[in-house]
């Protein structure tokens, strides 16, 4: 299965390289948030609880347009079909997506952090940033095993694009409490105080429920 | 085949309910704090608890279909999580009243029930226009058995976090006399949820029953009208499971 | 938090449990709804059952 993997994960990030869609649009989108909530809020700079808001309610909104996109390729040309027909697991058509929307978020992240410590970050973010990128890690897999259950449900439905956002965000607000929580004291403003370790447990709580359901579940999906 | 034991639950069902109001309004004292507006804790929390009960019993359903492919699982389904989709908008009523008439404002974020019901609400929503928008049965039920799976799993986890969220600043402010519940009250309680559990089995079954004989009277009908061209199928498409 | 006097208390919790009636009569409604056309559709199948019946009366032969 790892081969089916291997191929899957290389096919996409070689179409998204070619003609990249997704990561510029998310990394856009990122960017013109960041404005929009400068003047949303009156706000110059920004840290602690405010900072923290900020940074994952646009870091999920980016995701989900990055989730719209995850199959669309596959309904269109009929990569559901060819997949189906290959002697492969199943599962690995979702570990290559979910493997696929993590990387997008993590590069996306890169340029988001650095536009935010920019344009609205108040304290320096270079202390902070260890357990943020710990942090950013762990909801980086947890939004990518829901995101791409997500997708793949959405996609065979007629009102995908509305779908995803309407179940997506409800089922991410476990991982804006605790990341969002957790970013918090890091972005304080008297300087970056301690990661607390009961977030980062519900992190990795969520990724591991979810992850487990996924790998189960994933099958259903896509028989026809 | 659904309607045995339906007389039964629905009188057990009577019988617990307004065995447990009279006890809520001549049994159980006032609350040392909140007065006598805690009473609507006897309606809040059950329906809450039988909601989320109910949402993880879709859930299980749902994983039933997917390992049997019986239609009839996929209904159980549907019917519970409809019933406790409706208990939970109870649930958020009730909790909205109790705020606004404890501490003033409708809405109260420091309650961990109310707002992780909010979430479930938002959540559930999506289920029945998601059946909506499949068209064919099978895979109807297939996706939204697989829905139900992850949305009950998801559950019991957005509770606890929630509740993570605000222990720490707010402490549980809809509760009774501090947390330690005298034993009139918590018998009370007990009758209460034992009959919103009454009732959500009543209807769940009572729903299923008549789900059931209209599937059965419509394929009588489309089999008698096979011969005749007389026969018109049901125009209105709705978002329930067909057998 | 002092305790709010009878009445206005008494007000928030009738409404309560009257939300509660209302959810379960809106229920039994609906259901009314739903048994009548099953009534119905009971109609039609009796309907389509005599016409058979006659049909079958007529093609035998007498």
């Amino acid at each position: 299965m790892r081969h089916a993997v291997a191929a899957l994960l290389r096919k996409d990030l070689r179409l998204e390289l070619r003609s990249p869609e997704a990561v510029p649009a998310m990394v856009l989108f990122s960017l013109s948030t960041f404005v929009l909530f400068h003047f949303a809020l009156d706000e110059a700079e920004v840290s602690g609880n405010l900072a923290a808001g900020i940074l994952w309610v646009t870091l999920l909104f980016a995701a989900v347009l990055g989730v719209n996109r995850l199959f669309v390729a596959e309904r269109e040309e009929g990569g559901f079909d060819g997949f189906l027909l290959a002697p492969v697991d199943r599962t690995a058509l979702f570990v290559a997506k979910a493997t696929l929307l993590f990387a997008f978020l993590a590069f996306v992240e890169v340029f988001m952090v650095a536009a935010f410590a920019f344009l609205l970050l108040g304290p320096s973010p270079w202390a902070p940033l260890p357990g943020l990128v710990l942090v950013l890690a762990l909801a980086n897999a947890g939004i990518a095993v829901v995101g791409t259950l997500v997708a793949a449900i959405a996609v065979q439905t007629r009102a995908r694009d509305l779908l995803v956002p309407l179940i997506a965000l409800p089922l991410s607000v476990p991982l804006v409490i605790a990341g969002a929580r957790a970013t918090a004291p890091l972005l304080a403003d008297g300087g970056a105080g301690a990661l607390e370790g009961r977030w980062l447990m519900t992190l990795g709580l969520y990724d591991l429920v979810f992850g487990l359901l996924a790998y189960a579940i994933f099958d259903f999906l896509l028989e026809d | 085949m659904f309607g045995r034991g339906l007389k039964t639950l629905s009188l057990l069902s009577v019988a617990l309910l307004v065995g447990a109001f009279a006890l809520v309004f001549f049994y159980a004292p006032n609350d040392a704090d909140q007065g006598f507006i805690q009473k609507i804790f006897y309606l809040h929390v059950p329906l809450a608890i039988v909601a989320l009960f109910g949402f993880v019993a879709g859930g299980i359903y749902g994983i039933k279909y997917l390992r049997t492919g019986d239609r009839m699982h996929d209904l159980r389904s549907y019917v519970a999580i409809h019933l406790s989709l409706i208990m939970a908008v109870g649930t958020l009523i009730t909790g909205s009243i109790w705020s606004k008439g404890s501490w003033g404002h409708w809405w109260l974020w420091d309650e961990p029930t109310l707002v992780s019901f909010l979430i479930v609400f938002l959540l559930y929503a999506c289920y029945q226009p998601l059946r909506f928008s499949i068209e064919d049965p099978e895979r109807q039920a297939r996706y939204a058995a697989v829905f139900a799976v992850i949305a009950g799993a998801f559950v019991p986890l957005n509770f606890m976090a929630v509740r993570m969220a605000e222990s720490l600043a707010h402490p549980r402010v809809l509760t009774t006399t501090g947390g330690a519940m005298p034993g009139s009250m918590r018998l009370t309680f007990l009758v209460a949820l034992a009959g919103m559990a009454a009732l959500f089995v009543t209807l769940w079954k009572y729903e299923l029953a008549s789900k059931h004989a209209t599937f059965r009277l419509r394929a009588l009908k489309r089999k008698l009208a096979a011969d005749d061209e007389t026969w018109v199928p049901n125009p209105r498409r709705s978002a329930a499971p067909t057998l | 938090m002092p305790a709010l006097p009878l009445d206005t208390a008494g007000k928030y919790v009738a409404g309560a449990y009257l939300v509660f009636l209302a959810l379960i009569l809106i229920y039994v409604a609906i259901m009314a709804g739903r048994l009548s056309r099953i009534e119905k559709d009971l109609g039609e199948v009796t309907e389509l059952l005599e016409r058979r019946a006659e049909k079958e009366r007529e093609t035998v032969p007498s």
